[in-house]
């Protein structure tokens, strides 16, 4: 019998359909259908085949079968390519390599190529090779839970098995998770030859999902929900035994019990002793994080809550259990009395306390969950000229993807072909579905509205916008809110501090307390050690610093830092740079005057024409405008550029001249009135250009920079929050007092040089305000540094752009405000919680040493303590959650 | 006073004193990170019930990676934060995560965990 290499199928040697010869073997088929495949693509399914028969396996150092020899061709992507030099460099150190036999690689594709012997050099030799001459290969991830490992050598076996695979770059196995993370070259390997890989060390390996998409996210969804279910089962052991023991503790509280368990009888004795016994066991289970946790503070020389639970919980039961073995240790037989229950209640209501903490945080980082939830998961590409799906991580960087109406787009790309309107909301908020042309960025993880079309992937794996974003939002959670180092260093000394004022009352209410001394100290002592609560006091900005950071990323804005969210809520003054920021940045044609020598549209066709061969910025202007009103633009016969003045052109058998006063002077044209309409079109904050046709005026044609549509809208907003907003632009006084108008901003800084442009930030700082800056990343980095937060204007997929607090990934002002709208609400709820947590400790701490005792003779239960001690951290949290349920104020 | 109130707050006042010197007095000696021959200083750091080791020495200027491995369940320790570089990780359990950074200025730097429960400082020289 052998086996068919494709299907797998059983067949006879002659009764096979068909054979054939490869790579020195023969391989037998079922059906045409198999024998078909198995011609298009032999290597996979030979490889298959031997390690199916088990013979001969793969060369461990090379990952190619021995024999089989010949040169292999690898195509490996390349980062980091710069110049020609780099080229060279990578070059040179891939020939370097034993076994290879030539390597060329390609700048613009970013690729290198290699032939290479695959019995000397193997990929992992290539890849340090690219690596060590200070470029990175890298090829996509995938990551695969691995059934069955339970030792640490299976690690090693299933390591080189993988590492083993042809285009494997690099293998590792984590036993705790069970998991495998393989990185390899797409086109070379696939996830079938690595799952083969682990099944000939044999093992089984599932594609488990790769990181940042939905499956991780689940992943810890699970180890939360893992360590809630351990919480809960040790909640309701304590629960159980704690009810027993708090009836036990005071039978002669209950009538019945009364009389079968009086006070110092030997029977309640042996229930004691067996409370002891049942207690310690809640301690040992319930309770170990709480040991666990004190002892290796301990060996770091800190103190934490855990400190102060397995101190309280400890102390409680070793007093019991001494008072049970040596009552004559105590004055009167009276004053025997265990407190077992405090131990386990206390145990109980703690783990309860953290079970459902657990929960509520797992709603703080939703945001974050949802973002990348909206990553897709395939990917359809044209490789070869052939469609295929693919699973989004191995989508190459040029790799062309194609979509219909209604896909998801993996990937960051490039249009190459076709158009449509892509829902960009969930990236950058902006509701409105964007028109997609040729040429035009897309951003992966968006939505494909109405059209098809193809693009060419820029960016991928961890480069995409998606991917920063989410890295710098999860960076930004991690960061910290300046009033949290004041909290710090409080939190330093707390917990020792605590133990320090239980010490205190010990010794306090030992010496002068009431009689028994010794209880009342012991509980005022172990009521000390429950109720402070350092947990609310560390969770208290933390959370609502993930809540308020996850907020802007579903709003379209990123936070950098904690500071710069705490600064925006100070902020005085708004800086908003004119172009690209308040404007679009870019000029388009707004009037046309006609003197009545020629119509307005043959002005139009004529100048339009003869700025076809024109560079200058504002010439695209007046091209698109013309075009724009479906005019047929000819070709200029003649072109002589000005420059400083205009241009002169012929065109249609016309004489043109277009530019400037100067240029009209030059060549006497007689303005008349059509200097004064061009000195109110300049007023209005445009440029004006004269036109002359056959050395007489024609007309005007202006073109100006215009408004964003929500920026008049935006500054308004601002304006009612109490900011003053100023412009800061380069234009002409002139100029920039007409935009001014239009939006509603009383005060201009203009004619300021780029460089500048940070020296007037400082300048209004030191007027003493709380200073942003608005501006574009690149050309305003300085000033947006120096401003106390800069916010920059994102555009597409280029979010991580340096220098700025907060980045907008609209363009719209809008953003501004809904980020201070943000920062507001975020501090508040902030110092709400500090305040809560603050308050919760500064009158729970006096409460439990007694110092209302002497006035209303009530002392604290440590019960009562321990309730409050773990609803005082949920209510942290809770009130962190109220933040999601915000919305932008739209006025 | 009787002599077992004497005998108490002479034991409180010796505990207080030990709390004192314990927590607050005592320098702990760092771990200087090694540079190994990518150029980083590395050190990898055990999180369990709090970081091993917690002080870690390293050079200003040269870029730093420490590798944390949780070895825990508990949720407390679930990410790490070194706010002073603006740079957090999640730990998922069992995995070696690396967390990089430049430190340019000398000076103290905490890590810690979300909640600030368990506590590391790194020394830039």
């Amino acid at each position: 019998m052998v086996k068919d290499p494709v299907c797998g199928m059983e067949i006879e040697e002659g009764k096979a359909h068909t054979r054939q010869e490869h790579g020195g073997r023969v391989f037998y088929f079922c059906s045409p259908k198999c024998e078909a495949a198995f011609a298009a693509n032999p290597t996979r399914y030979a490889g298959e085949g031997r390690r199916r028969h088990g013979r001969q396996a793969p060369s461990a150092t090379t990952g190619v079968r021995e024999g089989v020899g010949g040169v292999k061709r690898i195509e490996l992507p390349v980062f980091g390519l710069t110049c020609d030099k780099c080229v060279q460099a990578v070059e040179k150190a891939l020939r370097a390599v034993p076994g290879v036999k030539k390597a060329t690689v390609n700048l613009t594709a970013q690729r290198a190529f290699v032939d290479y012997d695959p019995t000397h050099a193997g990929l992992p030799a290539l890849e340090r090779a690219i690596r060590d001459a200070g470029y990175r290969t890298e090829g996509a991830k995938a990551r695969f839970s691995i059934e069955g490992i339970t030792c640490a050598s299976c690690v090693t076996k299933i390591e080189s098995a993988l590492r083993a695979t042809p285009g494997v770059l690099n293998a590792s196995v984590n036993v705790a998770t069970e998991e495998a993370v393989v990185e390899y070259v797409p086109r070379v390997a696939d996830l079938a030859a690595i799952k083969a890989a682990v099944g000939s060390a044999g093992y089984r390996a599932i594609e488990a999902p790769a990181p940042a998409s939905p499956g991780a996210a689940d992943k810890e969804a699970q180890a939360r929900e893992r360590e809630y279910r351990s919480l809960m089962r040790k909640w309701w052991f304590g629960a159980a035994v704690g009810v027993f023991t708090m009836i036990m503790s005071y039978p002669w509280l209950f009538p019945l019990l009364r009389n079968w368990f009086p006070r110092g009888s030997p029977q309640l004795w042996y229930i004691w002793a067996g409370m002891g016994v049942a207690s310690l066991a809640v301690l040992a289970y319930s309770g170990n994080q709480f040991f666990i946790g004190a002892w290796q503070a301990l060996k770091h020389r800190s103190a934490n809550m855990h400190t102060l639970i397995a101190l309280g919980t400890g102390v409680a039961w070793l007093y019991s259990t001494v008072v049970l073995l040596f009552p004559h240790l105590l004055p009167s037989a009276e004053f025997v009395e265990v407190y077992y229950d405090v131990t386990v209640v206390v145990t109980a209501l703690v783990v309860l306390g953290l079970a459902m903490e657990l929960k509520a945080k797992g709603r703080t980082s939703e945001a974050i969950k949802k973002l990348i939830g909206l990553q897709a998961k395939t990917a359809r590409v044209i490789r070869d000229g052939k469609e295929m799906d693919i699973p989004v991580e191995e989508v190459l960087v040029g790799d062309v993807v194609l979509l219909r109406p209604g896909e998801k787009i993996p990937v960051d790309g490039e249009i190459i072909e076709g158009s449509s309107a892509v829902d960009e909301s969930m990236v950058t908020g902006e509701s409105l579905p964007v028109e997609k042309r040729v040429g035009d960025e897309v951003i992966g993880a968006t939505i494909n509205k109405t059209g098809a079309f193809k693009f060419r992937a820029t960016k991928i794996g961890k480069d995409t916008a998606l991917a920063n974003i989410i890295r710098m939002v999860q960076d930004a959670q991690g960061s910290k809110v300046p009033v949290q180092r004041i909290v710090d260093v409080v939190s330093g000394y707390f917990t020792p501090g605590v133990a320090i004022l239980a010490i205190l009352g010990f010794m306090i209410w030992y010496t002068f307390g009431p009689e028994p001394r010794i209880v009342f100290a012991l509980i005022v002592a172990v009521t000390t050690l429950i109720i402070a609560c350092p947990c609310a006091l560390g969770m208290a900005t933390p959370m609502s610093l993930t809540t308020g950071v996850g907020l802007g990323a579903l709003n379209g804005i990123l936070i950098r830092s904690g500071e710069a969210l705490q600064t925006a809520q100070k902020l005085e003054t708004i800086i908003l740079d004119k172009t690209g920021t308040i404007t679009h940045g870019k000029p388009v044609l707004t009037d046309v005057v006609v003197t009545g020598a020629f119509r307005e549209e043959d002005l139009l066709r004529f100048a339009g024409g003869v700025e076809k061969s024109s560079e200058h910025p504002l010439a695209a202007a007046i091209v698109e405008g013309a075009q724009a009103r479906g005019l047929l633009l000819q070709d200029a016969e003649s072109f002589n550029a000005i420059p400083g003045h205009g241009i002169e052109a012929g065109i249609e058998g016309h004489m043109l001249l277009l530019g400037n006063l100067k240029l009209m002077r030059d060549r006497k044209i007689p303005l008349n009135a059509l200097e004064a309409k061009a000195t109110q079109l300049a007023d209005d904050g445009k440029t004006p250009m004269y036109v002359a046709i056959d050395g007489k005026p024609a007309g005007i044609v202006a073109v100006a920079d215009t408004l964003k549509e929500d920026s008049k809208v935006a500054i308004r907003a601002l304006t009612s929050m109490g900011l003053e907003v100023v412009m800061i632009t380069g234009d002409n006084e002139r100029t920039a007092k007409a935009i001014a108008k239009q939006v509603g901003i009383e005060r201009v800084l203009a004619e300021v040089l780029p460089q500048d442009k940070a020296f007037n930030v400082q300048k209004l700082q030191l007027e003493g305000k709380q200073v942003a800056m608005v501006g574009d990343g690149i050309n305003d980095a300085p000033a947006l540094a120096q401003a106390d937060v800069g916010f920059a204007i994102g555009t597409g997929t280029d979010v991580a752009i340096a220098a700025s607090d907060i980045t907008l990934i609209t363009g719209s002002l809008r953003g501004v405000v809904t980020a201070i709208q943000i920062s507001r609400a975020t501090m508040r709820n902030v110092y709400q919680n500090l305040f809560g947590a603050f308050i919760y400790n500064t009158l729970g701490l006096p409460v439990a040493l007694g110092v209302i005792y002497p006035f209303f003779g009530v002392l604290l239960s440590p019960l009562l303590a321990a309730l409050a001690m773990s609803f005082s951290s949920v209510t942290v949290i809770t009130n962190a959650n109220r933040l999601k349920r915000w919305k932008p104020r739209t006025s | 006073m009787t002599w077992d109130r004497i005998l108490v707050d002479l034991i409180g006042l010796g505990l207080i004193g030990f709390i004192v010197w314990f927590f607050w007095l005592v320098k702990k000696k760092g771990v200087r990170a090694p540079t190994t021959s990518g150029g980083y200083q590395e050190q990898m750091v055990l999180v369990r019930g709090g970081y091993t080791p917690d002080v870690i020495v390293v050079e200003a200027g040269k870029p730093v990676r420490l590798n944390f491995v949780r070895q825990e369940s508990a949720s407390c320790s679930e990410m790490v934060l070194l706010p002073d570089f603006n740079k957090s990780a999640k730990l998922p359990e069992g995995e070696t995560v690396p967390v990089e950074f430049l430190p340019k200025q000398p000076g103290e730097y905490e890590f810690a965990c979300q909640m600030g429960m368990l506590r590391g400082k790194l020394i830039v020289e």
